[in-house]
């Protein structure tokens, strides 16, 4: 292969998202409870659409934890922001996933009617 | 420490020496390629007796002496023949620090040989290598490039009975 | 979608502590689970804390996993990345506060680094071009040959303060000058990979865990003083550095970044790799370049320099790999940059390997001027059951011991020599109360002696002379004219040796005289070892509250020096006692100390 600067470039835009994934999170996180409940109650579909949507954009990481404790609720996703209070949101589904996001996590506005 | 010349006599085999020509093949005319060519003779054998050293010398054009010369110099270059089991305590100051040389005399007085011998039946070969770089895990030794870290004296005989 | 990477140290400290298997159980059991879409596994260069190999962190969360066993596999995929609970026992206890993970840069270990040579490790696959890439790799290798001259690169270089960090400082912006300055047509650019020093593995974990930042830098020297070849001399004792490198060089050749026509530009450069062969004066500059000669690795005297007739008689620059390593981070964020850290005379950071009596054994960057007190009070962790900190050894046997009394010096070039030690490699030793500083001192000269390359009758002679003097004394048949003998000797040696191993020998001795000369003195006057280490001149001794009289240890003696009657407490005849320790191996009520 001849390289050329922006042949470089590319494999370094190409690349830099991955290699960034591996620093401690300082942004906001999204955070998927994965107790056995939550897996059951679709919490892995869940953290895979919030994982396509905004993981690595930002700052902006998503993770799991264990169980809650409110398993009724299952599944659970919290929104920890830096500086601001935790948002927790309830029974959340895919589609809700994709909203909440756009929204709140790109978006900056919590939505009300999807929480406790 | 200084170099013991080989007892055990010399067999090589068709294939090393073939294996031997090939590589002297590559790097004639080579600038400076005298070492890398001994470093993998030394690949083939396991050691360098003289009688490797005469094909070099004869392969690549220069005296036995200088080949010799180089072979003496150098502390990888091994006149004598390793042992099956070959052990080699790091005495590196980290290491050493850490008391790699009481296990070194440990290992000594178990196997009955000195730091750069070989037993007499071919088993057991012992050494004090050049430190290795893993001072993270001192006191650390080999055993076929196996290592051993965070050694105490008491740790010996269990090694020792792994082979 | 891959959310997570796991990150598996692959040096060589924890590779020989098992991270291989590791990496294989985690493999297996992550495809067992089904989850090889969502977790890549990473196996990095070294992190720095080696002493709690294997390593292996987990992204976005930043779990520090240590001395982690294949056998913990099953319980981290399954509790870890299924469940989302993170197995508390294996993490770094440091980084746990309750259920939250600290990050690594709040630890006391990592606070006050600043890793600039080691950016790279432990971050990026060192086996994978198009990371190094990702990383700002070959950015600056692509302004130099496009948008600057050879005077302009060399510039920078200069305008950083970069000083050579094999061991002497020399600046490395004028050494490169005077390359350029030369007239030939064929020079060379070596790269100093022996990496001697015991304790010392900066380079290697540099040649580890981020091969291609050496070749960049290389590649930017040859282009500044006008070299189209290349030479990397390796120790031959790092095979997994040496494999790291030929992957490397293979990747970049692969990617037109070595070769011919750099970038279109015209530049034309490659590297080939040369083996040392277990000779520690090959690590000076001229022996070394008689090495890849193919000769015996001896030195010639300077003038001329290798920058005006070095290797094949050509003008040729000699660099160390952590020198090389800050190359390309400097073109990229400026020499101002770099200059802005460190102390006035020495600019950026320094990596130090650090052995011996400290907590956290490993791997270290700082900036110049940071303390010995924080490097190894706070970012060591200390020195472990509760011993109390004696000294310091830098520069290896080149180098000197800096003792408690210096604790609060802030490390650079010049300091440490106003202190009668240097800064070396970047080897740091601790030693604690346990350790005698005139067996130190003969620890080192036995070494020395050994690597001597014979050539100059000061060293070859008198490094000889030197431990016998230091024999003589450890045995316990010194006299107080011994030291003054052994301290002319080494200021002898010290000004009429051919090269820089001869030339620092005697760094050792001088400086433990010269802050531990109680020590010395109690060998000579008292026929002591006051840290209990000197074999010969230690007592075994019996402890009358302690023995029991049960007559073991006057069986087990092969000198027949104990006596006693049963049940009554036995003592020991000392001259008749071999100090070979039988003794207290066999006593069950730890009532024989040396003394």
């Amino acid at each position: 292969m001849k390289m050329t600067i922006d042949m470089l470039n590319e494999i370094r835009d190409k690349y830099k998202d991955s290699v960034t994934i591996r620093k401690h999170a300082d942004g906001t996180k999204v955070i998927v409870a994965m107790g056995t409940c939550g897996i059951a109650a679709g919490a892995r579909e869940v953290l895979k659409t919030f994982v396509e949507e905004i993981h690595g954009v930002n700052d902006i990481t998503v993770g799991q934890s264990g169980c809650v404790g409110d398993c009724a609720n299952e599944p659970i996703v919290r929104v920890v922001t830096p500086g601001k209070d935790t948002v927790t949101y309830i029974k959340v589904t895919p589609e809700k996933a994709k909203r909440i996001a756009a929204e709140h996590v790109l978006g900056g506005k919590p939505i009300a009617e999807y929480q406790a | 420490m200084k170099k013991k010349l080989t007892t055990v006599p010399f067999t090589g085999t068709k294939e090393q020496e073939e294996a031997l020509k090939a590589v002297i093949a590559e790097h004639k005319g080579e600038k400076g390629a005298l070492m890398p060519v001994m470093q993998k003779a030394q690949a083939i054998y396991g050691y360098l007796p003289i009688e490797v050293q005469r094909m070099i010398a004869d392969g690549m054009d220069v005296s036995v002496e200088e080949v010799y010369g180089i072979a003496s110099f150098y502390a990888q270059f091994l006149l004598n023949k390793k042992g099956e089991v070959a052990i080699a305590v790091c005495l590196g100051t980290a290491c050493y620090v850490k008391g790699s040389g009481d296990i070194l005399n440990e290992i000594s007085k178990e196997i009955g040989i000195k730091p750069g011998e070989t037993s007499a039946d071919g088993k057991f070969s012992l050494e004090a290598t050049r430190c290795i770089g893993a001072c993270g895990l001192a006191p650390v030794l080999t055993v076929n490039d196996e290592v051993y870290g965070r050694l105490t004296v008491k740790d010996v005989p269990d090694i020792l009975a792994k082979y | 979608m891959i959310r997570s990477h796991v990150l598996i140290c692959a040096g060589t400290g924890c590779t020989s502590s098992g991270s291989a298997a590791v990496k294989e159980a985690l493999i297996t059991e992550i495809k067992k689970n089904g989850l090889e879409d969502e977790i890549e596994v990473v196996a990095t260069g070294c992190f720095g804390l080696c002493a709690l190999g294997p390593i292996m962190i987990v992204y976005p969360e930043g779990t520090f996993y240590s001395k982690v066993t294949a056998e913990d596999i099953p319980e981290i995929v399954s509790e870890h990345f299924l469940k989302g609970r993170v197995v508390k026992r294996l993490v770094y206890q440091e980084t746990l506060k309750g259920d939250e993970i600290l990050s690594l840069n709040d630890t006391n270990f990592y606070k006050k680094q600043h890793r600039v040579a080691l950016r790279n490790c432990g971050l990026i696959n060192p086996e994978n071009i198009d990371e190094y890439i990702a990383m700002d790799g070959y950015q600056a290798l692509a302004r130099v040959l496009t948008t600057m001259t050879p005077e302009e690169t060399i510039d920078v270089v200069l305008k950083s303060g970069l000083r050579g960090r094999g061991g002497a400082g020399f600046p490395t912006g004028l050494k490169w000058s005077f390359a350029r300055k030369s007239v030939s047509d064929k020079k060379y650019v070596c790269c100093n990979a022996d990496e001697g020093d015991p304790g010392a593995f900066m380079d290697r974990s540099v040649l580890e865990g981020d091969p291609h930042s050496v070749i960049e830098a290389m590649a930017i020297a040859a282009y500044a003083i006008g070299s189209d070849e290349g030479y990397i001399y390796v120790r031959a004792e790092y095979p997994i550095a040496i494999h790291r490198l030929e992957v490397a060089i293979k990747q970049a050749r692969e990617y037109g970044l070595l070769g011919k026509d750099i970038f279109g530009t015209g530049f034309n450069f490659d590297i080939s790799l040369r083996l040392g062969a277990g000779a520690f004066v090959c690590g000076e500059e001229t022996a070394l370049m008689t090495s890849i000669e193919g000769k015996r690795g001896e030195p010639h005297a300077r003038p001329p320099f290798p920058a005006v007739k070095g290797l094949f008689g050509q003008p040729t620059i000699l660099n160390n790999v952590e020198t090389y390593a800050n190359i390309p981070k400097i073109f990229n964020e400026g020499a101002e940059w770099f200059a802005s850290m460190g102390t006035e005379k020495s600019k950026g950071t320094k990596v130090f390997a650090l052995g011996g009596k400290i907590t956290n054994t490993g791997l270290v960057e700082v900036p110049m001027g940071t303390t010995l007190r924080e490097i190894i009070e706070e970012i060591g962790g200390g020195v472990p059951n509760g011993k109390k900190f004696k000294a310091a050894q830098t520069g290896g046997p080149s180098g000197g011991c800096i003792p408690a009394s210096h604790i609060d010096v802030g490390i650079d070039y010049d300091n440490l020599i106003a202190i009668g030690s240097m800064m070396g490699s970047g080897g740091l030793i601790v030693m604690d109360e346990d350790n005698c500083m005139v067996d130190i001192a003969k620890f080192f000269l036995e070494f020395t002696v050994d690597e001597s390359c014979g050539k100059c009758t000061p060293c070859r002679i008198g490094t000889r002379r030197m431990l016998e003097l230091l024999n003589k004394i450890t045995d316990g048949n010194g006299t107080l004219e011994d030291l003054d003998k052994l301290e002319a000797l080494a200021n002898h040696i010290k000004s009429t040796a051919l090269c820089g191993l001869g030339q620092t020998a005697p760094n050792p001795v001088l400086s433990t005289l010269r802050y531990f000369r109680d020590e010395y003195v109690a060998h000579v006057v008292d026929k002591k070892c006051p840290a209990g280490v000197c074999k010969n001149l230690l007592t075994y001794n019996i402890d009358a509250d302690k023995c029991k009289g049960c007559t073991a240890c006057a069986r087990k003696c092969p000198a027949g020096a104990i006596t006693g009657t049963v049940k009554q407490p036995h003592s020991i005849d000392t001259a008749k006692c071999i100090k070979c320790g039988a003794c207290i191996e066999t006593c069950k009520f730890n009532a024989i100390y040396k003394k």
